[in-house]
């Protein structure tokens, strides 16, 4: 008897969770279905669901730009970015992690509170900067741009994965001798290890979907793939395969990379680094 | 050699200061256990010699060194961990051969001194196993032969089998006795279990609220304690306390007025009580006996705990204090009965009102020194059997 309302339970929240994963994945799997139609089965309406698949909106993207010099940016940009971010994230999660002051939770509280400005207001300064630099359209300038927009987050998450990393195990490698670098890299970062591949898996989610920056810092040399879509939504009306087709073909590599890597992301998010 | 000595060790966090003037003279060789209730410091003092903590004032030294500044693996000192605290990523070799890789000893040598160590520990099938394929006295194993590869100096253990079931506290605590034996070095030993301290220690160090009570060898602390606290905190089950007052003082012994008519003198040295000072008496449960002929006290048993091969009575006194008694496996008492207490003066301990314990007349002649068993000899003193 007692089976029956706990079996009943697991079906609801069975179907509501396919619903929800249903709702979220849907457009993505509408732009998809929409890149393979015509332009004028793309605004049918009732909309269709079966048609005659056509790769037209593909090859017309492929003559009018060159996809590859847009997703060599954004692999580029997104890689370096996350690299750097870890580079000055570790260090900082370490000190605030092991050695904690008074200060310490303010610090990462203001850190974060940064996220919280719309880049909108900081957009005159830093492009002033950026052109007085000759960052403009620069890989170099938007790998900067997207580290420092990363960094809060990147920091947090370290400090949270070293957190969760006993103490006692420092200090025996200190009593073993370890040079604080040698504690680093040959005790701290190998137990943190899964901690930190999913906070740069994140790093990099989030940098090649950032759209702001790289829409107002770059035109061409340095454009990533988010401009890339931005170009097909021209002013003379949209072409709804079009577009389809070229975010289809921007969100293609970081779908895959997620899928691969899923598992990675899942187990670091969810779970401490040790124990 | 190696000798460790503290001189007025201090140790103030941003708001408390939580060791006060510790000095502490600690012996080639010698085992050093440092017992205390919860907080009071033991593990703070042991990071401290360790270098893992700061030391705010004083001097450490070892072998007659400063060492405040030296970081901890110049020390020559290695730590066994509470929570044993292994590499969770290196397999048993390498996690015993890490502070030689560390050192730069060639990949061949410090597999074969693991090894060689792994042999004394009963490691040597486990060398390749991660530590969570280990069970917890497996790990601890690790954890010593990890301080073992590096040939310490001074070994440092903070409450290394507080997290091992009672069976394998018993073997560990065995072996670690053997281990000291066989290698003859100086450790330092941090727990709150009696058992291992008594059975463990060549010196006790008792600590409370960051000070020294007293420091000595365990039977001298068992029969010697300096004051209440000490006398409270070492033995199992607790010393019983009883108010008392003092009704006469002389050169054999001070005579104190228990609950109820009887009176008890106890051979301490006179010149510490005068009549009328109320004080405390102490005996332990185990010197308690249950005697119909010459009882001093008669009361009422409240639970009686059988352990099988011994019993423990709380008896409830005349004057509302209760006394825990403990008798023989076959002891018949039942709950409710009323028993009989004998209360052998020289059996006792005396306490004055500051908590501070009157000197015995004799030293118990299991903690006499050498030139002191030789004046008894000379005072031809002969030890009573039951004492
Ligand atoms: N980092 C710290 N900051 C402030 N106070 C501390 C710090 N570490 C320890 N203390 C305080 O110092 C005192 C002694 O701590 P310690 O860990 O040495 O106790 P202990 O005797 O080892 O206790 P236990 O038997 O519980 O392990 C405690 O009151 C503790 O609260
Ligand atoms: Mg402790």
């Amino acid at each position: 008897m007692a089976a029956k309302p706990k079996l009943r339970r697991r079906i609801w929240t069975t179907a509501l969770g396919w619903l929800a994963a249903g709702i979220l994945f849907f457009p993505i799997f509408w732009m998809v279905l929409t890149s393979f139609k015509t332009e004028v089965e793309a605004i049918a309406i009732p909309p269709k669901l079966f048609f005659q698949p056509t790769l037209e909106n593909y090859s017309t993207i492929n003559d009018r730009t060159d996809y590859f010099s847009f997703a060599l940016n954004s692999v580029l940009i997104s890689v370096g970015s996350t690299l750097l971010a870890l580079l000055f994230a570790v260090p900082a999660a370490y000190a605030m992690a092991f050695f904690p002051t008074k200060r310490t939770k303010g610090t990462l509280l203001w850190m974060l509170s940064t996220k919280m400005l719309p880049p909108v207001g900081v957009l005159v300064p830093i492009y002033l900067i950026f052109r007085n630099l000759s960052l403009l359209d620069t890989r170099i300038g938007l790998t900067i741009i997207y580290t420092l927009i990363n960094l809060p987050i990147v920091v947090w998450m370290i400090y949270t994965f070293f957190k969760d990393v006993p103490k006692d195990i420092l200090e025996a490698g200190r009593m073993d001798g370890a040079s604080t670098r040698q504690e680093v890299f040959q005790v701290l970062l190998p137990l943190a290890l899964p901690g930190i591949a999913s906070t740069g898996l994140l790093a990099i989610i989030l940098s090649w979907n950032e759209a702001f920056w790289s829409l107002n810092l770059t035109t061409t040399n340095a454009a990533p793939l988010t401009t890339f879509i931005a170009s097909f939504s021209s002013p003379q009306g949209l072409f709804w395969a079009q577009l389809s087709a070229a975010s289809s073909l921007a969100i293609a590599p970081i779908l895959i990379f997620g899928w691969l890597s899923q598992r990675q992301l899942v187990r670091g998010l969810t779970f401490g680094a040790v124990k | 050699m190696s000798t460790v000595t503290l001189r007025d060790i201090h140790k103030t966090y941003v708001d408390a200061e939580v060791i006060i003037g510790v000095d502490l003279d600690i012996n080639d060789g010698e085992f050093v256990v440092f017992v205390g209730p919860s907080g009071c410091g033991k593990s703070t003092l042991l990071r401290m010699i360790a270098g893992l903590e700061e030391i705010t004032s004083g001097d450490l030294l070892i072998d007659g060194e400063r060492m405040n500044d030296v970081p901890p693996d110049k020390r020559g000192l290695a730590m066994v961990f509470q929570t044993y605290a292994l590499y969770p990523h290196m397999t048993v070799a390498e996690n015993m051969a890490f502070s030689l890789r560390l050192a730069g000893m060639p990949k061949a040598k410090r597999y074969e001194r693991a090894k060689e160590v792994a042999r004394i520990l009963q490691l040597e099938p486990l060398l390749d196993r991660k530590p969570r394929a280990l069970s917890g006295g497996q790990r601890q194993r690790v954890a010593i032969g990890r301080a073992l590869v590096r040939n310490p100096k001074v070994f440092l253990f903070d409450e290394p089998l507080s997290n091992l079931d009672a069976a394998l506290r018993v073997q560990m605590r065995i072996e670690l006795a053997s281990l000291h034996d066989s290698l003859q070095s100086t450790m330092i030993y941090v727990t709150h279990d009696q058992v291992e301290a008594m059975t463990l220690a060549d010196k006790i160090v008792v600590l409370q609220g960051g000070v020294i009570e007293q420091v000595g060898s365990p039977l001298e602390l068992y029969h010697h304690p300096r004051n209440l606290f000490v006398a409270g905190f070492i033995g199992s089950p607790k010393m019983n306390f009883l108010p008392v007052t003092v009704t006469a003082v002389n050169d054999f012994g001070t005579t104190v007025s228990l609950p109820g008519e009887a009176s008890v003198t106890i051979p301490v040295k006179p010149g510490y009580v005068s009549i009328g000072d109320r004080a405390t008496l102490g005996i332990r449960p185990e010197h308690l006996q249950i005697e119909p002929n010459h009882a001093e006290l008669t009361g009422e048993v409240l639970v009686v705990e059988r352990l099988g091969g011994e019993t423990f009575l709380y008896v409830k006194i005349m004057g509302g204090d209760t006394l825990t008694i403990q008798t023989n496996g076959d002891n018949t008492s039942l709950v409710h009965d009323r028993v009989p207490i004998a209360i052998h003066g020289d059996l006792c301990h005396l306490f004055d009102q500051q908590g501070e314990a009157i000197p015995k007349a004799r030293r118990h002649h299991l903690t006499l020194n050498e030139s002191q068993e030789q004046e008894a000899h000379e005072q031809s003193y002969q030890p009573k059997l039951n004492y």
